[in-house]
């Protein structure tokens, strides 16, 4: 039986009217970075007119001259990055993850990629969470593009600590890392200092009938969803997928040989991410199981703040529920 | 940074630097020759520029490829790799052997150079538009490490066309890269035919002067005209500088002289001998 792990987030939060604690991990990955840099002075921060929303201001006001804003020229960033670790520095880039990602796919490819470069990348406002800016702003999918990367280590914490503790970890991992974040505030999870380790997923509930497996901000989605199912006997397993590449296989096998059914819960489309890493470890492994991918269907989402658009697909605890019912009485 | 006044090249230097180039010349018509075929068009345009860079202008220590302080080449026109690859093995990088087997599956010299793979390269190249905006990244290392290295670029003319090599150049101009040098090879011509005909490239110069570069521009295969121009940069404090090198593409062999169909060609046995033939007739003039 694995064994799950403590977290801050409590029954009485969710249930009982008190305000459930927010932050912004776009904050965390920017307030950690400026901690890490007083002792690392290597690490550097660029942007792309985007220092600002993306907070990496925060770095760049604490360290002007390790600071580098290109200006609106997202290639031009990735490829000065790149140039920057080939002199020994630890770039972190952080623009909005569909510019970062597709206007600079190739450099991020070729140039940091190709020589397996110690370059950090910030996607912001992953999946719905900058919703109001609509489909040229928002990404569901980035993550897809990132696993496809050779060399590319890929990263979607949950909440605020866990985001700290994924800055931590890319910056002492050598080589490439993609790190979503979201732009509003999102629940609480995490004890700070949560335990964080790079292709390990994290167990935050024990469970048997259905195995949630989710990531970034769909992990409080699920926690939601495993409180619903607990109302009607039913006992769900909430599994934190922080990493989509290496991916955390015996947490999936574990999961798949311990409970009756796995849902994969991600704000991104349910081609090439996390529903198809889970997919594709258990169809290898030759593991038959009840099995749904739950995420943005393949089209471009509605116009919407990220609640609604969570309402609209489903993606929150009631529509997560819903899901694990159908999917433990299909037959 | 001192900018070195311009001064004539003796005139020994100048006739070692022209045999230099001559050899990178056999060297990479071998090299092709020897793999069916090749960008002859573009590399041999580069065969001077080349030949200076690593016979004159930088500073290298062959023994120890990842110097610190060394200077910094990224061939951005990577399809160029075997002149860069003739050099590299000439400065005492890798061995001749490793040459012997340009394009061979598992050896390192590919297409385009890898920098994980070969000794000496200094940025994985090849597709267009790349080299610039990691050399201003290289600068700007330089400069946060009180390094007085420099970081030199070697682009193709019709790679300019590329929004990505500009968005580089307004970015060097901004940050005052006086460390950073980017040599253009003009030969006019690119993968399908005249750039004229594809897209026009007015004010070339111009264009580099608006960003805030400044610009010499220069026979690209009289070593003593590209030597005078290299050692004298930055061209004036607080400023990337640009060297337009007006080159011919397919330049020493006569049948490839500003024809476009090779870019990147096949050619016969016979016709690398005849190749070769031409090379050999230009060293002996340079006796």
């Amino acid at each position: 039986m694995t064994e799950s792990i403590a977290y801050h987030l409590t029954k009485d939060d969710q249930y009982r009217g008190r305000e459930i604690e927010k932050a912004m991990t776009r904050e965390a990955w920017s307030t950690t970075l400026v901690e890490l840099a007083e002792s690392r002075p290597e690490i550097v921060v660029l942007s792309a007119d985007l220092m600002k929303a993306t907070l990496a201001s925060r770095f760049s006001d604490r360290f002007p001259d390790r600071s580098f804003n290109v200006g609106v020229a997202e290639q031009d960033l990735v490829g000065v990055a790149a140039g920057l670790a080939l002199t020994g520095k630890i770039p972190v880039v952080a623009t909005f993850a569909v510019f970062l990602l597709m206007r600079a796919c190739e450099q991020v490819r070729t140039d940091v990629c190709y020589p397996k470069l110690n370059v950090k990348l910030i996607g912001t406002a992953g999946g719905f969470s900058f919703g109001l800016g609509g489909v040229t702003h928002a990404t569901t999918e980035d993550l897809s593009i990132a696993r496809t990367l050779p060399n590319m280590t890929v990263l979607a914490p949950a909440d605020y600590a866990e985001t700290c503790q994924a800055m931590r970890a890319a910056i002492d991992h050598p080589g490439p890392v993609y790190l979503r974040v979201g732009r509003s505030a999102e629940p609480v999870i995490y004890h700070s200092g949560c335990p964080f380790q790079i292709g390990r997923a994290n167990v935050l509930r024990p469970g048997e009938d259905v195995s949630l497996l989710a990531c970034g901000s769909m992990v409080f989605e699920a926690l939601q969803a495993a409180d619903i199912l607990a109302g009607q006997g039913l006992t769900a397993r909430v599994v934190d997928m922080h990493t989509l590449k290496p991916l955390d296989t015996s947490a999936v096998l574990s999961a798949a040989a311990e409970s009756r059914a796995i849902l994969t819960i991600e704000e991104h489309t349910v081609i090439g991410g996390l529903g198809s890493a889970v997919a594709e470890t258990l169809a290898e492994a030759g593991v038959s199981v009840r099995f749904k991918r739950l995420g943005m269907a393949d089209a471009f989402a509605t116009e919407g703040n990220a609640d609604y658009l969570r309402q609209v697909y489903g993606l929150h605890g009631e529509g997560i529920a819903r899901e694990a019912l159908a999917l433990l009485e299909a037959t | 940074m001192s900018s070195q006044a311009d001064s004539d090249v003796d005139p020994q230097v100048v006739r070692g630097l022209a045999l230099k180039a001559n050899d990178l010349r056999r060297e990479l018509v071998t090299m092709f020759g020897m793999a069916g075929g090749g960008h002859y068009g573009g590399s041999l345009s580069a065969a001077e520029i080349i030949a200076v860079l690593y016979f004159d202008v930088l500073r290298l220590r062959p023994q120890e490829p990842d110097w610190p302080a060394r200077d910094r080449f990224i061939l951005s026109k990577g399809h160029a790799a075997p002149a860069l690859y003739a050099a590299l093995c000439d400065r005492g990088f890798f061995p001749r052997q490793v040459l012997n087997h340009f394009e061979e599956p598992g050896n390192p010299l590919t297409m385009h150079p890898n920098m994980r793979k070969v000794p000496g390269v200094d940025a994985s190249t090849g597709s267009m538009g790349h080299g610039l905006p990691i050399g201003v990244g290289m600068c700007l290392g330089a400069r946060l490490d009180g390094l007085d290295f420099r970081t030199y670029v070697l682009m193709g003319d019709g790679e300019t066309q590329e929004g990505s090599v500009w968005e580089a150049v307004m970015c060097a101009a901004h940050y005052r890269l006086d460390n950073l040098v980017a040599i253009v090879d003009r030969n006019c011509l690119s993968c399908d035919g005249v750039i004229a005909d594809l897209q026009r490239q007015e004010g070339f110069a111009a264009r580099w002067e608006a960003f805030g570069w400044t610009v010499r521009e220069v026979d690209g295969h009289s070593v003593g005209d590209l030597a005078r121009a290299l050692r004298s940069a930055p061209y004036q404090p607080g400023r990337p500088s640009v060297l337009i090198a007006h080159t011919v593409k397919g330049k020493g062999i006569s049948f490839m002289e500003n024809a476009p169909g090779y870019h990147r060609a096949n050619i016969s046995p016979e016709q690398t001998q005849r190749a070769l033939a031409e090379v050999a007739a230009q060293r002996k003039a340079l006796r």
